[in-house]
């Protein structure tokens, strides 16, 4: 590029347009918060209403240590498949298979468990090679094939839920070993008495304020719109109490689950995965414009492929936690799951279009569902009117992304 | 002589912005009114403002048509009355025929039953009219741009069209549909059907138009009368930019080097039809410092050329050489294209060069994500540094390297896209249709660069529909016809006829 000397070389000539400078204009008009951020706080701000709302009608049930333990167990493996989905749907995918995939992978654990006495560790590694060899499979027909995902997962879910049948013989096969139970049921030993949870949350807090300091200098320094400083003050230290007051809840039960260790680890790596990392950015630049990426020397279909082997994998992960709490695979595990992880994603910001979604988005919405299905469930709602209230919420979610991205345009 | 048309101190605010300010607009029967100014003048604001996309109320101004004053509540209230709209962006259904498109919304039926006879009849007769030698049952998908404009034109013809409106009608026309096109405006002409045309390409609005409106900065410059031919394109670019145009083609020393791309005996089949090629043993060379024009008719090959190079991404049953700086090169996959210091501008950038959703930035370093990462890891610091500096040298005018491209103009859209590939720091560059749909301004600045590519040791093979700008910019320049080359000028012995010529000897021997 030394070649392009700015300026000098370039004769402006008669047609030369007035240099604008916009940049000024925009600093101007920043406001409280930058704004990319505005859909992000409008999510965790429903997030809070709806969790203040249970925590009320449920008389503090909601944030009870007990329940809010159960919340996350209850709530770990849609998160681990919504880190996968939002992959697939960023790609411009869906996954309907997935349920059928948590199915089946649980069966085979219990089998190479229970029946055949493998010891946990290489049964684990197999279960995630196989849940990602289903993912793949089901990929490369859609990538290499060019078949439509929705079709091919279809399929994947009617052949993996019979299949899930035909290994368990409709019977339930359980218990697992103990320490395979540790997965969904164990807890982080107390290395620091009673206070440990504590302490890591405070740990967490540091990194996290470091971290967001960071971004923010980098921010200013680019001369990108940052949020102003209170706003900044503000979201740093409500997520300091959220935290605090959180890790105190769950210190007061048995300390930090095992599982939200796994979900946490996860939830940073995707996280990373998707905003630093090149391949990362050609998903997104694969779901936003596959003509335009293709053209531009990336190989789209293997990366289509790899998304999802990856949400095979995250589907099989799943699989194990939700059979390790149960203690037992059962031929119905998994049915419905795809339809809460699928909501997950799009209340969280996917666009079903492809190339939008962000980790944040989906694992708030993920809590989201997961605190109405916790919160309706203490309340005593039936089943039916829980589905009836999940569903609108879903809608009313993407209608409100809808309007706003209609009236930014 | 009453007009149909006057459009009385139209004034039009969007949020902040003043798109329109007072404009007036007058068109006479039976006229053919050229409406020019550059991308963002308000040419296609004024549009809706008549066909009642921007319905009354929402603009201050009136709009008396036949002599009364109407106030346009949608679209279907212009169409009443004969006005219809053609967009650059045609509204055709792919898989529905060409009968069924030309009766979208107004189907002769009764009782919601369609009469399959009388929409054929008609739809026969129509064609007829606007010259579509083609079957009312074909598909629209299996047209081309300039038949399926046809098609719309058919469509504004079934509606009993007093006032037609084209939108930059020709922009991805061939030369030789768009004087079908134009020669089709002026027998409407004859009929008493007064025409708006809208257009970038001046020569063709100099040949047809009867007056033309300039528009700048959302206000009414002038209208000019052509009839009497003292109207030249210098004088409607005058108008547009506001001063004098001294040269449109920015000035150049060629410094030609030693041959840094050579293609030998490439040939490329249909990407569809395995048996029928595109691309007939074509052979080229590209110095270095050397900007080498490709010249030819739409469907001739150019562009099946440029792709089939660009790592085989067109086409099937390729066969062929690349060299460059004399090393045969592998060019099997885009990204093998892209490491051996090929780069291909595209001549659709919206649907092929950008994510319009994604940043400037993103958009920039998409092409070369290594360069700006260590271990597959992005280095967000130095990818915005990279943008910027590209952002710098390109003057892209933008709020900086955050803001996304899709709303960015054609030209900065054009530059973002020209950064993305001289970030893969390219030998030699690809630049198809490199100023479609790009104003007079832009394209100077456009040319500019294309300009230092070249100073800058790069081979630079351009591809483009219009040839005076072949002219204006190519040190060489092939002529291709039906897969071949069949002429090749030094820019001394190139001219439009010439090159015509070339074309129209081709076709002789062929046939």
């Amino acid at each position: 590029m030394t070649d392009l000397s700015a300026g000098k070389s370039m004769t402006p000539g008669a047609a030369s347009i007035p240099e604008a400078e916009p940049a000024a204009d925009a600093r101007a008009k920043r406001g409280f918060l930058g704004t990319s951020q505005v859909r992000d706080y409008g999510l965790l701000i429903a997030l809070l209403l709806i969790t203040l709302f249970f925590e009320y009608t449920t008389n503090g049930v909601l944030f009870q240590p007990l329940n809010l333990t159960n919340l996350i167990l209850q709530n770990s493996y849609v998160v681990v498949m919504a880190l996968g989905m939002l992959l697939v749907i960023v790609a411009g995918h869906i996954d309907l298979s997935i349920g059928s995939i948590v199915g089946f992978v649980g069966a085979l654990a219990a089998l190479l468990m229970v029946r055949v006495g493998l010891d946990p560790l290489s049964a684990t590694i197999i279960c995630l090679a196989v849940g990602a060899a289903i993912g793949g499979l089901q990929g490369a027909f859609v990538a290499y094939l060019g078949i439509p995902s929705f079709i091919v997962t279809l399929a994947g879910m009617l052949v993996f839920r019979g299949l899930t049948l035909a290994l368990l013989q409709g019977a339930s096969i359980g218990p697992f070993p103990e320490v395979f139970q540790l997965l969904a049921k164990g807890f982080l030993t107390n290395f620091a008495g009673p206070w440990t949870s504590v302490l890591i949350g405070a740990v967490l807090v540091l990194i996290l304020f470091g971290m967001n300091w960071q971004r923010r200098a980098a921010q200013v320094r680019h001369g990108s719109q940052p949020d102003s400083l209170a706003a900044f003050v503000a979201r740093n230290g409500i997520t300091t109490i959220v935290i605090l007051a959180f890790a105190y809840q769950m210190s007061a039960y048995r300390g930090l689950p095992n599982v939200l260790i796994v979900m946490f680890v996860l939830v940073m790596l995707y996280r990373f995965i998707t905003t630093r990392t090149t391949i990362g950015r050609r998903i997104y630049a694969l779901g936003g414009n596959i003509k335009a990426a293709r053209l531009s020397g990336i190989k789209t279909e293997r990366l289509t492929f790899l998304t999802f082997a990856n949400m095979g994998a995250l589907a099989g992960l799943a699989g194990m936690i939700f059979a390790a709490r149960l203690n037992t695979a059962t031929p119905k595990a998994g049915v419905g799951f795809e339809l809460d992880v699928i909501a997950a994603c799009f209340i969280g910001g996917a666009s079903a279009a492809g190339g939008i979604g962000k980790v944040s988005g989906v694992v708030i919405g993920a809590f989201i569902i997961g605190v109405m299905n916790n919160g309706m469930s203490i309340l005593g709602i039936g089943i039916d009117y829980q589905q009836v209230i999940k569903g609108i919420v879903l809608l009313a979610a993407v209608c409100l992304d809808v309007y706003n991205k209609k009236n930014r345009a | 002589m009453q007009p149909v048309l006057e459009m009385r101190g139209i004034t039009k605010t969007f949020p902040g912005v003043k798109a329109l300010s007072d404009v007036n607009l007058t068109v006479r029967p039976a006229e053919i009114h050229a409406l020019v100014g550059e991308n963002g003048a308000g040419k296609s604001t004024l549009m809706k403002v008549l066909s009642g996309v921007y319905p009354h109320g929402t603009y201050e101004g009136e709009i008396h048509y036949e002599g009364r004053l109407s106030q346009f509540r949608d679209i279907s209230d212009s169409e009443r009355v004969g006005i219809v709209i053609i967009h650059q962006e045609l509204a055709l259904v792919p898989f529905l025929s060409i009968a069924e498109n030309i009766f979208l919304g107004n189907e002769p039926a009764r009782f919601g039953i369609i009469d399959q006879d009388r929409m054929f009849t008609r739809a026969v007769e129509l064609l007829k009219t606007v010259g579509l030698d083609e079957y009312p049952d074909t598909l629209v998908t299996h047209l081309g741009v300039g038949k399926q404009q046809l098609v719309e034109i058919a469509k504004a013809l079934s509606k009993k069209v007093k006032l037609l409106i084209l939108d930059e009608p020709t922009a991805s026309l061939s030369e030789k549909d768009s004087d079908a096109l134009l020669r089709l405006l002026v027998s409407f002409r004859e009929q008493g059907i007064a025409s708006i045309l809208i257009s970038h390409k001046l020569n063709e609005i100099a040949k047809v138009a009867d007056r033309i409106t300039v528009l700048r900065d959302g206000t009414t410059v002038e209208t000019l009368d052509c009839r009497d031919g003292s109207i030249d394109e210098d004088r409607i670019i005058r108008g547009m930019v506001g001063r004098e145009m001294a040269n449109r083609y920015p000035p150049r020393a060629p410094r030609i080097g030693d041959v840094m791309l050579e293609v030998r005996d490439w040939t490329v089949h249909h990407a569809v039809h395995a048996d029928r090629p595109v691309v007939r043993t074509v052979n080229l060379t590209v110095n270095k410092g050397e900007i080498v024009g490709i010249a030819g008719l739409m469907g001739s090959g150019r562009t099946e050329l440029a792709m089939s190079l660009f790592g085989r991404s067109y086409g099937q049953g390729i066969s062929g050489q690349v060299r460059i700086e004399g090393r045969n090169v592998d060019v099997s996959s885009i990204g093998k294209a892209i490491a051996a210091g090929i780069a291909y501008v595209t001549e659709d950038r919206k649907q092929l060069g950008l994510v319009l959703d994604e940043t400037i930035t993103k958009n920039t370093t998409l092409a070369n994500l290594p360069g700006v990462s260590t271990a597959a890891v992005i280095d967000e610091d130095k990818e915005r540094r990279v943008a910027s500096d590209y952002r710098t040298k390109m003057r892209i005018r933008s709020f900086g390297v955050a803001q996304q491209t899709v709303n960015l103009s054609g030209g900065n859209q054009q530059k973002v896209v020209l950064s993305k590939w001289l970030f893969t720091h390219p030998k030699v560059l690809i630049l198809d249709e490199p100023t479609r749909g790009i104003d007079v301004g832009a394209k100077y600045e456009i040319y500019s660069i294309i300009n230092e590519l070249a100073d800058g040791g790069r081979g630079v093979l351009m591809i483009s529909s219009e040839m005076p700008e072949l002219l204006g910019m190519c040190d060489r320049i092939y002529v291709m016809n039906e897969g071949r080359f069949v002429g090749e000028f030094q820019r001394s012995e190139a001219s439009q006829e010439a090159i015509m010529r070339a074309i129209m000897r081709s076709k002789d021997l062929n046939g």
